[in-house]
């Protein structure tokens, strides 16, 4: 592998988890639903990913579980926010603690194991062609699932009647509702899939960029998921770009300090928020961007009336 | 499902309520750490110098390990609560308890404190700290006889003397075999990341780096070089395990011995305050076995681990030069600890400057 | 089966009181059978968790140091609440203000009188307040959300301070190592109980409870802050600018949480250091909801939040429970209290068959 494959690989295994956790949290915002607990979902994604293919040697129950975990601690969320009318900024919060502090204490015997790494898969042939082989067919399973997911959740908002009145719900919960849709089964159900993808996120984290379990090992990329989906400006093929550009600043400036260029380490790290902010303020200034995408129910609450 | 190591019991919890244990046959004593006990790295390797502790003193004495605990106001509620437990010597495990622990230090004259890694004593705080570098020039020497590029990568937390002395070690150990040796350095901000240790390890290897050190926790980047098939280095502790293939050797941190010799000093009366820095001489830095390496690499690095264990060498001996070509030691005399511990500046030979500085 | 939500014909006084006192219950219930799940008894651990620490004078002392901050923050957060603007950088103003306040004692450490401390605690007001701005400009220009540039600008302040504190403001004497110079005489936070480290914060908390009180129950601003946040259009109608309400609240809520800031490290802390604070500015948002937005039980929240912080350490050095079990208890009180706040404007009906939808949205 020449040294820019090697660099996009890099990026893609760097940018993955984010885009994953993501496209979730891109479909339960969507829906009119704000959840600011992507981190709590990640991180016990991460942690029953990490136990489940520890125990079993196998990294698929890894996923599996991870899948599952995360969609239980979203199911919580969306109990109270969406049953109970909870505030959604709150919740969110709340999901964030538990799932730090929670996971941190199922995790604590295997914290720092050596675990399993999922392989990345080699197709005899494809992934030997010169630069592209290495970047299209020689990624871990997980990249090409992430891939569909993204064109799925594309398709979906776009071009079914289900991702239509999912819109609907986001844009207007009343009419929705008038018209006959269920609100709350609807954001139910998104949150739920914002969840299995937050917790897949976090396996990854666990199963492919590293194979270790740590407390908090997160390290705040559940944020930095959220900020991508204002980024992406609640699009999903905006989102992998943007998700690519986050990661690809992660690993450059590491490149970029090997290669002897100086800039304080303390202003690198802090670029990707600083970038998040420019761009949030670039599309938030371009009304019309904004206005077509924006769900107009975002984080507000809905009860049924009698 | 959860281990409970730490030991604690109803008795205790019943004692305190009645105001603090008065009648304890047990001498106590509490530490005070930074991370979780099974981080794998800093943490873990004063964990297991307190099993080591344990093991050696068993009923004598009783242990609280405080694990976690933020660096700042915290941090001084959490040593005065050891206090107020009826701990009679405190172990404080990280840089950034310096000021909390000479603060209840000072509150508490009869209670014995031992700081680790800080530059402040008081009659009753001790400081302790390991001399790491000691074994950064072993690496640096093995690192420049393996390497096939010539260039070594290292993946650094924060800019302080402690990691800028062992990259200075590191490299003058490098050019004592190879004048020319490269060292391509990686600040990632953080002593625990291990997706980022991983992805400023296979930057470093995607730019041509064939062997790599690191002065932060994770087994991640040895990880990677396994992977890779590339070579690395340990940290803290033997990595063997995560990187049977890839690990040369590991600069282990072992505070057993120091533990047990302070708090049978402090049981029997002669525990005084002192600044202790320990290296290869003392055990409190070891060198895990010589792996994945030629035999003659091995016993050389072997008799340079003895040279500097009995004093025969010191890393740090002159002449030495700052990148611009200033003399700080000159030829045949030794760098004096004041120097090295306040160390902020890069040897001749390594390129960039320390972090932000 | 379909459970609905019934909006009762006003709100539920009786629920109103014992939502907190069910959702405590509830964190005890599940507090304790999280000590049976990690082999503790559970009555010795809730005992040594929730009640020793108010039964040793140590701790009740610490209890109060590590409420000030949160309740000052809080109170700020809870303005901003009221009025629907959702500042959650609070911890980022923290840092900033923590930062503007201690220029003054390390540039010119020799300006030593009564002046340096109050002008300490304005420059940490106004570091904060500025740093609130940004999104507060932000959001009343371009429309930009809040929550995400308030929440990116607390990482942008956490490396700035270590980009500090280990460059231009490191302590000079420091032997290289990270943090400022310690602060001495005049530039501490006087201690109001000797022995313990209850500082003048307390003070100021006070102060910033009865002063937030009386904005919202006795001034035109405080009418319009609950007004605007309630009902936008009637606010609009009645005259109350959206944009110089969503600047006020930040700047407010920022410059309140730079006070916090300088008072930590004027205070516990004693000098720029590279952590400053727990994260105070994130326990403050649970804190604003947990005491309903309201300044008074905001107080006794803090206090319980605080609570919940010594208690963990206490756990820890009693029980051997693991460091992570006070954010577990956090997360659970404040899920608890969401859920039975529900009941105070909704009661829970069972349905067996859907009715005919009408809606309406609940805010």
């Amino acid at each position: 592998m020449s040294m820019a494959e090697a660099i996009i690989v890099t990026i893609v295994i760097a940018s993955t988890p984010l885009l994953l956790a993501a496209l979730g949290e891109l479909v339960a915002e969507r829906s009119g639903v704000l959840n600011l607990g992507v981190e709590g979902m990640m991180i016990m994604g991460a942690v029953t990913g990490f136990i489940a293919s520890y125990e079993t040697g196998q990294p698929i129950f890894g996923i599996l579980a991870s899948l599952a975990a995360g969609m239980l601690t979203a199911s919580l969320f969306a109990f109270v926010t969406l049953v109970l009318v909870a505030n959604q900024v709150a919740s969110g919060l709340a999901l964030t603690l538990l799932g730090i502090g929670f996971s941190a204490l199922i995790g604590e015997s295997y914290a720092s194991k050596p675990g399993v790494r999922l392989a990345q898969i080699h197709i005899p042939g494809l992934s030997d062609i010169p630069f592209v082989g290495p970047i299209l067919f020689g990624q871990d399973p997980l990249v090409y699932v992430t891939v569909a997911l993204t064109v799925g959740v594309s398709w979906f908002l776009f071009r079914t009647r289900g991702g239509l009145v999912l819109r609907a719900v986001g844009d207007n919960h009343v009419s929705a509702h008038a018209l006959g849709y269920g609100v709350v089964r609807v954001r139910f159900l998104a949150v739920l899939f914002g969840g299995a993808c937050a917790g897949l996120a976090g396996a990854y984290l666990s199963l492919v960029s590293t194979s270790q379990w740590l407390d908090n090992m997160t390290a705040g990329r559940g944020w930095i998921a959220l900020a991508l989906v204002v980024f992406a400006t609640w699009l999903p093929w905006r989102l992998a770009v943007g998700a690519l550009l986050f990661g690809a600043v992660g690993i450059l400036q590491f490149h970029a300090q090997a290669l002897g260029v100086r800039v304080p380490a303390q202003f690198l790290s802090a670029l990707p928020y600083l970038i998040t902010i420019v761009v949030l303020v670039l599309i938030s200034g371009n009304r019309m961007l904004m206005r077509s995408n924006t769900p107009a129910m975002l984080g507000q609450s809905f009860v049924p009336d009698r | 499902m959860l281990k409970r190591l730490m030991i604690a019991g109803a008795a205790l919890g019943v004692a305190l309520t009645m105001g603090v244990a008065e009648a304890q046959e047990k001498f106590k004593v509490g530490f005070v750490a930074i991370g979780p006990k099974n981080d794998g790295g800093w943490t873990q390797a004063h964990w297991t110098g307190v099993e080591a502790l344990q093991k050696e003193l068993g009923d004598k004495i009783e242990v609280t390990f405080l694990e976690s605990v933020p660096e700042g106001p915290d941090a001084e509620r959490a040593i005065e609560g050891l206090v107020q437990a009826g701990n009679k010597l405190i172990f404080t495990t990280s840089f950034g308890y310096m000021e909390p622990t000479l603060k209840v230090a000072a509150k508490y004259p009869d209670v014995m404190f031992e700081h680790a890694t800080g530059f402040k004593t008081a009659p009753n705080v001790t400081t302790y700290n390991a001399r790491f570098y000691e074994g950064r020039y072993i690496i640096g020497q093995i690192a420049a006889k393996m390497s096939k590029t010539g260039t070594a990568g290292y993946i650094v937390s924060f800019p302080i003397p402690e990691v800028i002395m062992g990259i200075n070690s590191f490299m003058l150990g490098a050019q004592s075999v190879n004048p020319d040796f490269k060292l391509k350095i990686i600040w990632i901000n953080t002593w625990m990341d291990p997706a980022k240790e991983g992805d400023a390890a296979k930057a470093l290897f995607d730019q041509g780096v064939d062997i790599i050190t690191q002065h932060t926790d994770s087994t991640e980047p040895l990880k990677i070089a396994q992977e890779r098939g590339l070579l690395g280095f340990g940290q803290s502790h033997d990595m063997i395990d995560a990187a049977p293939k890839a690990q040369l050797t590991s600069i282990i941190d072992n505070w057993g011995p120091y533990y047990i010799a302070r708090t049978k000093a402090a049981m029997d009366g002669t525990w005084k305050s002192q600044a202790s820095w320990d290296g290869l001489a003392e055990g409190t830095v070891q060198m895990a076995p010589y792996t994945n390496m030629p035999d003659d690499v091995a016993a050389a690095a072997k008799e340079m681990e003895e040279k500097i264990r009995t004093g025969a060498f010191h890393p740090f001996t002159g002449p030495i030069y700052k990148q611009d070509g200033t003399e700080v030691v000159p030829a045949g005399q030794v760098m004096d600890d004041g120097s090295l511990l306040t160390m902020d500046y890069y040897v001749k030979g390594v390129d960039g400057t320390p972090g932000t500085n | 089966m379909r459970i609905e939500l019934i909006r009762r014909p006003e709100r539920s006084a009786a629920m109103a009181w014992l939502s907190p006192v069910i959702a405590v219950v509830l964190t005890l219930v599940a507090g304790a059978i999280i000590f049976a799940a990690n082999g503790i008894d559970p009555l010795q651990g809730l005992y040594v968790y929730f009640l020793e620490p108010l039964t040793l004078p140590f701790t009740l002392y610490e209890l109060v140091v590590k409420a000030i901050p949160i309740i000052i923050i809080a109170v700020g957060l809870a303005l901003c609440y009221l009025s629907n603007v959702w500042n959650i950088g609070a911890e980022g103003q923290l840092t900033v203000g923590a930062i503007t306040g201690s220029l003054l004692p390390i540039l010119f450490p020799d300006f030593q009188n009564v002046l340096t401390l109050p002008i300490m605690l304005l420059m940490g007001i106004l570091g904060g307040a500025l740093y609130a701005a940004i999104p507060a400009v932000l959001k009343s220009r371009f429309g930009t959300n809040e929550i995400l540039t308030s929440l990116m600008l607390v990482y942008v302040a956490a490396y700035l301070l270590d980009w500090l504190v280990r460059g231009p403001l490191r302590d000079p004497q420091g032997f290289g190592f990270p943090g400022s110079r310690p602060f001495t005489d005049f530039q501490v936070m006087p201690i109001l109980f000797p022995g313990s480290r209850v500082h003048l914060g307390l003070v100021f908390a006070l102060v910033v409870v009865v002063g937030a009180w009386f904005i919202l129950h006795r001034t035109i601003t405080g009418f319009a802050i609950t007004t605007l946040g309630q009902a936008p259009r009637a606010g609009a109608f009645a005259g109350f600018s959206r944009r110089r309400m969503t600047m006020l609240v930040f700047l407010i809520s920022g410059g309140l949480a730079g006070l916090a800031g300088i008072a930590e490290v004027a205070g516990p802390v004693g000098k720029l250091e590279v952590v400053i604070s727990p994260g105070y500015g994130f326990t403050a948002i649970i804190v604003a909801f947990l005491g309903r937005l309201n300044p008074a039980a905001i107080v006794v929240a803090g206090l319980v939040l605080a609570l919940s912080f010594i208690g963990s350490e206490r756990a820890q050095i009693v029980l051997g429970m693991s460091s992570q079990t006070g954010r577990v208890f956090q997360g659970m009180l404040l899920f608890f209290v969401l859920a039975c706040d529900t009941f105070i404007l909704y009661r829970l009906r069972f349905v067996r068959t859907p009715h005919a939808p009408l809606a309406r949205s609940a805010e």
